[in-house]
């Protein structure tokens, strides 16, 4: 037998991973279906991405380019800890560019480029279970998913618009996975809901602290639980990114001074970034530094 | 067409033990369609162990319940898979519990709770979903303005009233009703008990209605099943069950109402 050094690549032992994988396996066999595994301890909290990490962990080899994104941005806390923590234990390397990652991290956001084959999008999830508010029980929850009885989930929906007069859930919003398993692409904001769908990336969810693995399998039909008379709407923004005046994309609201001045910029930092580069500016007419 | 001489639901030497103690032993019914059948006995009879037993939810430990289906087919309850009849429960059957909270979220407002059915059996159109809670609402006497509080918000009778709305809603065919006034003054009672006979009638529901009020028995019911120890001693049609009791026990229950 051959020495084992002290830390294993990517910090789970490789069995482990034989597990988590085989738990990925399982996972993308049953598209959107919960699979439960044996989620470790990591060198962090819960909450702070340990089913992401475990399942990026996993998938991870030497010669994957990996990228972290909290909401949007490459540039948080939460994204810079957790590559540097791939940096250090696995030796990889890593980009803020989406078209050069090959495994990309993110604990909300779907990348406004689009995603390709050679891509795997990991997703950090807090609650895997769309029907835990509706019926706190586990055992009654993975009944329902057995049997397809699903009617709880749209009194949720009906109960958003008897009360907002439109459904209010702008984030974890329920999607039916491949026509059977309604699944919560928590807590990615409903705009990016629509790139599930037929995306060409394999996505891939964790849940730590839940110990639940589940995914959707490149070019699977996602749709967006409706009603016929409230079809389910894209988040729209009025005002273009100050920076890059990009439309159409998803953008977070930066409260500018006291006054509440309000600036809009892209949520997907790369995204922003590459259209600077290439020239586009906002109404702030920032240049790329 | 189904012959009508075929009982909805019929019950053989239905027994249940648990452990050594006795829930219920050989129960025999049949119920037709548009029957509404009454189970009376004091606290420990069996009575909600038969209601168990025929709705499904628990499995007998000897006998058989059958169900004539939708499709005119009669099949053993014991024998259905659990999605089958977790989708009996949802369409062709309603069940009303003597505590409404157990029938209704209470954190969904009226209109949600009586359109759950419907969305269940894949209603997908809100203004459709709305119109018939609001009309079910109706029918039980709550105000459609109320469609959107909540059952915290309601008193205990307009709360029995929401339960059997939702119940009611998808237009089962046999209904369960455990107790149904228990809980609630005899006003109320007597309002809501007026509401459901005009339901059962209207919609020629058949029903198994477990009760200890007798008063709840004569006003619904067409047969009634006396029950003790887990046995059925006694059973008839309501009125001649009532006014010409034969076994000693029905004779002390009958003589056991105050006359007011």
């Amino acid at each position: 037998m051959t020495a084992q050094p002290a830390y294993n690549f990517a910090y789970l032992d490789e069995q482990t991973k034989r597990m988590i994988r085989r738990a990925i396996l399982k996972a993308i066999a049953i598209p959107g279906y919960q699979v439960p595994f044996a989620s470790r301890e990591m060198p962090m909290p819960y909450g702070w991405g340990t089913g992401g990490i475990q399942v990026t962990a996993a998938v991870l080899g030497p010669d994957d380019v990996l990228k972290v994104i909290d909401q949007g941005a490459d540039d948080t806390t939460n994204a810079v800890s957790i590559r540097a923590f791939f940096v250090k234990t696995a030796n990889v390397a890593t980009t803020t560019r989406t078209t050069q990652a090959t495994i990309i991290q993110t604990r909300h956001r779907i990348p406004e480029t689009p995603l390709t084959a050679s891509q795997i999008l990991v997703y950090q999830v807090p609650i895997p279970e769309p029907l835990r508010f509706l019926e706190p029980r586990e055992t009654e929850t993975r009944r329902m998913h057995a049997l397809a009885d699903y009617g709880l989930m749209h009194v949720k929906l009906y109960e958003d618009i008897s009360r907002h007069g439109h459904v209010a859930t702008t984030y974890a919003y329920p999607v039916k996975v491949d026509g059977r398993y309604v699944t919560d692409p928590s807590p990615t904001p409903k705009f990016d809901n629509p790139k599930m769908s037929d995306c060409a990336a394999l996505q891939l969810f964790g849940a730590g602290r839940e110990k639940r693995i589940y995914a959707i399998p490149p070019h699977t039909k996602v749709v967006s639980l409706d009603f016929e008379d409230h079809p389910f709407e894209r988040t729209r923004f009025d005002a273009p990114c100050g920076l890059c005046g990009a439309t159409g994309i998803y953008l977070d609201e930066v409260v500018m001074d006291d006054a509440g001045t309000r600036l809009h910029v892209c949520s997907d930092t790369d995204h922003c970034m590459t259209r600077r580069e290439a020239g586009f500016t906002g109404s702030e007419g920032a240049v790329a530094p | 067409m189904t012959p009508i001489h075929q009982p909805l639901l019929s019950a053989r030497t239905l027994t249940h033990l648990y452990g050594h103690r006795v829930g219920c032993i050989d129960v025999d019914l049949d119920l037709y369609e548009g029957e509404v059948l009454a189970v009376v006995g004091e606290s420990g009879s069996g009575k909600s162990t038969q209601l168990s037993l025929l709705s499904a939810q628990m499995e007998p430990t000897s006998g058989a319940v059958a169900y004539r289906m939708t499709d005119g087919v009669t099949r053993d309850l014991v024998a259905l898979s659990q999605a089958e009849r977790r989708f009996l429960m949802r369409t062709d059957w309603g069940f009303v519990h003597q505590d409404a909270r157990d029938g209704l979220h209470m954190g969904v407002s009226a209109g949600g709770n009586v359109g759950e059915r419907l969305m269940a059996v894949g209603w997908r159109h809100y203004g459709d979903i709305r119109a018939k809670a609001s009309d079910w609402l109706g029918r039980v006497e709550i105000d459609e303005s109320r469609i959107d509080d909540f059952p915290t918000q309601f008193s205990g009778g307009m709360r029995q009233r929401l339960q059997i709305a939702k119940t009611l809603v998808t237009q089962p065919r046999l209904v369960f009703m455990d107790e149904p006034t228990g809980g609630l003054d005899v006003s109320v009672q007597a309002r809501l008990l007026d509401l459901l006979r005009g339901l059962v009638t209207d919609l020629g529901l058949a029903a198994v209605v477990v009760t200890h009020d007798l008063a709840v028995a004569r006003l619904l019911s067409s047969r009634m099943m006396v029950m003790r120890g887990g046995r059925v001693i006694e059973h008839g049609l309501t009125d001649q069950l009532l006014d010409d009791p034969r076994e000693p026990y029905t004779q002390l229950l009958v003589s056991s109402i105050l006359q007011a």
